[in-house]
């Protein structure tokens, strides 16, 4: 009696070795992806701390922006994914223009006085000191150290302060749902956003912008991406040679987006 | 002076569960209205990027300084030594911290993502208003929970007093703070001044005492407690008062913006041309919510009825709303100034508006949210009057008034 016990205690319980494999290859095959991963990440940083060593910023040739021309705008809309915003079912379509999320727009004025006319895109002007940044409750609204302002969308609340603050309308709230987005540019119902100065390039070390190289490639030249920081940079020598100012001057703001011929 | 006694709302049964009921739905169909309008994103409501805070926010900032109005009833007792209000503290203070709930419930619920409240309260940046709101309205909630302690339990009345002291600062911090939410945006042509906040001040004083003769009327009457002629009489002489000041105000906040040539755009705006905010300004804020209960309060025959002070408090609420509505969307209904001198003709795409007045209507779920917020606010001073002390058992003048007291022994 007692050795059939023996047997049966020291005989090869096969179901239960296999349940034994089976789980540990399962196991295996969840956590091996995250581990791989999370090396990739450790091993390869895709960026080094972004430094107050650049300050970027534009400056628009408002002579040379044509009228009626949108390139800029339709290279930030794809560039960023917001040509991928769909009207959702029932909403006016005059209304919806004004929900849709936009981060640059032509813009024609006429002077009261002589009557002359004058194109230019009007985005985020990339405040020194940004009026979004001081009232926004969470600080999801930012300033990087390079100078670019934008939204940190794990922390927006979606309050709209910011675009209660801001002076150019430059900020757009997510008023539906997203069913389609970029990778580069993500976006979410109930978020505010605005142009980041195509943060994704510079991040990869690509010094442009969507807008201003759609503009070279028209020929127009009207918007010239740089560095307000490096005296010798391209930026810098064009703001030198021709008188610019900011859009809300009197704010004091310090915009790190110029206009020339305004 | 006769000991003041303080009795549970003692009304019917039925009926008080027929107001709960009522109240009740009015909550739910709100909460409804809320959850479509988060399932489906704000594109429901009539908000666009131009007018990024509709109707919620009327009712919102409404309901807080409304709040803040009603706990001066409380404040005028204990801070100021008037003895006439010592018995109307206990439903100032209840009613001040239910209004400020129903608010501050309209305002998250209006969020793009409420369900990050928790960000909200656990991540600040205290260069915002906003920001500093959050400590501002939790605070208040705090302070008067312990301010109607020290109302109601004997232990607590000696620090009344200072607690009330300290409560009566919090609220004007709070009120001040509000006004700044909107003061402090220098971008924006109508509001940019410092007199907003002690505008808003003032406003809180009227619109939360209209609030709060309305409940106390309400809830007595139907009790059948008495309140006396001299009480009546106080009440509506103080609002009156309130209501001269916002009037006072609002002629020195567009006469400062009228000063500036810059301002004159905006302020032809608002106060001639501007369509529907012109209409809301002169006949809501103006007539409906200065001078009309201006008229009935000192008018020699009409404010001897309660019936009369009834309505111009509601006249007095009706008129805030609408103040409240030229406010916070007349002025993102006009245009952002960024180009003076220059005439914008074109801003981006057709129907996305820069150059012109944007359009704003504000749909029913908006309306049903802002109207869902008064109701929990209600339903709270309800509940509150009905199982805890908060009424006191009669405000007539032989109850409540020294002097008549002094007269009749006299």
């Amino acid at each position: 009696m007692t050795d059939t016990h023996n047997d049966k205690e020291t005989a090869v319980d096969n179901g239960r070795r296999t349940f034994l494999g089976g789980a540990v290859g399962v196991s295996a095959a969840a956590v091996a992806p995250g581990l791989v991963l999370h090396e990739l990440a450790q091993a390869a940083p895709r960026t080094e701390p972004v430094t107050d060593l650049h300050r970027w910023g534009l400056l628009i040739d408002t002579a040379k922006c044509a009228d009626g021309c949108r390139a800029c705008v339709e290279a930030c809309e794809q560039e960023n994914g917001l040509n991928l915003q769909t009207r959702p079912e029932g909403a006016d379509p005059l209304k919806w223009e004004d929900q849709r999320a936009v981060w640059i727009r032509k813009v024609k004025v006429q002077d009261n006085i002589s009557g002359h006319v004058t194109n230019l895109p009007l985005m985020c002007q990339h405040c020194a000191n940004p009026p979004c940044v001081d009232v926004c409750p969470t600080g999801a609204s930012f300033k990087r150290a390079d100078g670019i302002v934008m939204v940190d969308r794990h922390t927006c609340i979606g309050c709209r302060y910011c675009m209660m603050a801001c002076p150019y309308k430059a900020r757009s709230f997510i008023h539906e749902k997203v069913a389609e987005k970029l990778t580069r540019a993500p976006r979410g119902k109930g978020c505010v956003e605005s142009c980041n100065l195509c943060v994704h390039r510079l991040d990869e070390g690509d010094l442009s912008v969507a807008c201003a190289d759609a503009c070279t490639e028209q020929g127009h030249g009207a918007i010239l991406f740089g560095d307000l920081k490096d005296p010798n940079g391209p930026l810098r020598q064009a703001l030198r040679a021709q008188p610019s100012r900011q859009v809300r001057e009197n704010l004091g703001l310090n915009t790190g987006v110029r206009y020339a011929g305004l | 002076m006769k000991r003041i006694v303080y009795r549970e709302w003692r009304i019917a049964p039925e009926r008080y569960w027929g107001i709960l009921a009522i109240l009740a739905g009015v909550i739910a169909i709100g909460g409804a209205a809320a959850l479509y309008m988060e399932h489906e994103g704000h594109w429901v409501t009539g908000m666009t990027n131009s007018v990024v805070w509709g109707m919620p926010h009327v009712f919102a900032v409404f309901l807080i300084v409304a709040a803040s109005g009603a706990l001066n009833v409380a404040s005028i007792g204990t801070v100021f030594g008037k003895r006439l209000y010592k018995p109307l503290g206990r439903l100032s203070g209840l009613l001040a911290s239910a209004l400020l709930v129903g608010g501050l419930l309209v305002l998250v619920l209006d969020l793009g993502r409420p369900d990050r409240l928790v960000v909200a309260m656990t991540t600040y940046n205290f260069s915002s208003i906003f920001a500093w709101n959050i400590f501002l309205y939790t605070g208040f909630l705090i302070i008067t929970v312990g301010y109607l302690w020290t109302m109601a339990e004997r232990k607590g009345n000696p620090f009344m007093r200072p607690v009330g002291t300290f409560a009566f600062l919090w609220r004007l911090a709070l009120t001040t703070g509000t006004g700044s939410i909107f003061g402090f945006l220098v971008g924006r042509q109508a509001y940019d001044t410092a007199i907003l906040a002690p505008m808003f001040v003032v406003m809180s004083f009227a619109y939360g005492l209209a609030v709060y003769i309305l409940v106390l009327m309400f809830s007595f009457h139907l009790d059948e407690r008495p309140i006396g002629e001299r009480m009546l009489k106080r009440l509506k002489n103080l609002l009156a008062l309130f209501v001269g000041a916002v009037l006072y105000f609002t002629l020195v906040y567009h006469l400062t913006k009228l000063y500036g040539a810059k301002y004159s755009d905006v302020e032809s705006f608002i106060l001639v041309n501007g369509g529907i905010y012109t209409f809301l300004f002169w006949f809501g804020w103006v007539l409906v919510g200065g001078l009309v209960p201006l008229g009935i309060l000192y008018h020699p025959e009409r404010s001897k009825s309660a019936s009369w002070v009834a309505a111009a408090c509601g006249f007095v609420i009706v008129g805030g709303l609408a103040a409240l509505y030229v406010i916070i969307i007349g002025s993102q209904a006009y245009p952002l100034e960024m180009f003076p001198g220059q005439t914008v003709i074109e801003f981006g795409l057709p129907g996305d508006i820069g150059g012109t007045v944007a359009g704003y209507a504000p749909s029913f779920p908006e309306i049903l949210l802002g109207i869902g917020g008064v109701g929990v606010a209600m339903l709270i001073t309800a509940v509150g009057i009905r199982v805890l002390q908060f009424l006191p058992e009669s405000l007539a003048d032989q109850d409540v008034d020294p002097h008549a007291m002094a007269r009749s022994a006299g």
